[in-house]
């Protein structure tokens, strides 16, 4: 059994209004000196068996045409042994 | 003859009633679509409605757009049959890339629901021939996502071919790129819109009639350019 973490995240010139309204928060709840936040999605995939490259290259495909939408988020594909 | 229409329900869908309502008063026969069609049903047209597919899990529109249904839409759409998106059906278009760019939440987080003054950019498009060029018109517009993004040179691309369908007046209430409100694909059979025209068919039910035109502009498409079919 093999653990794949999907890591989803805005691309830093798409503005991100949630990641700033968060970002309010801190500075409200009282930790100084944050320049930013941007929030993003994980996604922990759970697999039967190893993950070769052929998992590992579907894994992908997917990450791209639907865990994330290339046109305005990047993603990470990182296997847990 | 009359025009059969598609209104395609999602689970989650939430205009498809109104969509196919609109399609009836513009003179057509609505034909209900359901997201596990394999096939379109020979419809004419089809209509992607506004509400919240798949619950807006993921990305809006995003699992919609691996539908069975839109398998076929998509190669339908590529060939010319005219395909309207409303809110979250401009969503899916926009995910399935038969139009450019993405919809993000709107800049200030708040749902906003409102009669909306936008103009009318493209009086070329299948479903927006029946206006005048630089018309001004009032639909409702109701999001929470509505905030269209794209990269300059996608903006500016469709600025220049006149791919946008309609621009935001008087308040950009969404922080949309270049106060777009609609876009429209090269073949101009495509379009998406973020405000709902389908509920500004009736004086009793809406702010005006105005939206009636897009479902009128695409009747006219079908009777000048005949059957395209799916």
């Amino acid at each position: 059994m093999a653990r794949v973490i999907v890591n989803v995240a805005l691309k830093s010139e798409i503005l991100d209004p949630q990641g700033r309204a968060v970002s309010g928060a801190l500075g409200r709840m009282g930790l100084d000196g944050v320049i930013d936040v941007r929030q993003g999605k994980q996604f922990v995939i759970t697999i039967d068996g190893d993950v070769d490259a052929k998992r590992l290259k579907e894994i992908n495909a997917i990450a791209e045409s639907l865990l994330s939408n290339p046109v305005i988020e990047d993603f990470t594909v990182e296997v847990q042994a | 003859m009359t025009f059969r229409v598609g209104v395609v329900t999602f689970p989650g869908s939430l205009d498809d009633k109104d969509a196919a309502r609109a399609v009836r008063i513009a003179g057509a026969e609505a034909v209900a679509l359901w997201h596990a069609d394999k096939s379109l049903s020979n419809v004419d047209a089809v209509v992607l409605p506004g509400g919240f597919s798949y619950g807006d899990y993921l990305r809006c529109g995003a699992i919609a757009r691996f539908a069975p249904v839109m398998d076929v839409l998509i190669d339908a759409a590529r060939g010319g049959l005219p395909v309207l998106g409303i809110c979250n059906g401009f969503q899916i278009l926009c995910e399935s890339h038969l139009l450019p760019g993405a919809l993000t939440r709107n800049d200030h987080l708040h749902f906003v629901c409102r009669d909306q003054r936008i103009k009318i950019e493209n009086t070329s498009s299948a479903w927006t021939r029946n206006f005048q060029r630089g018309q001004e018109i009032v639909i409702p517009l109701k999001n929470g996502e509505g905030g269209y993004v794209a990269d300059d040179y996608t903006l500016d691309q469709l600025e220049a071919e006149g791919r946008v369908v309609a621009t935001y007046l008087e308040l950009n209430p969404n922080g949309s790129h270049r106060n777009i409100a609609g876009i429209t694909n090269e073949a101009g059979n495509v379009v998406g819109i973020m405000p709902h025209p389908e509920h500004a068919v009736e004086a009793l039910t809406g702010p005006t009639t105005d939206g009636l035109g897009f479902f009128t502009s695409m009747l006219q498409t079908l009777a000048k350019t005949g059957r395209i079919s799916a």
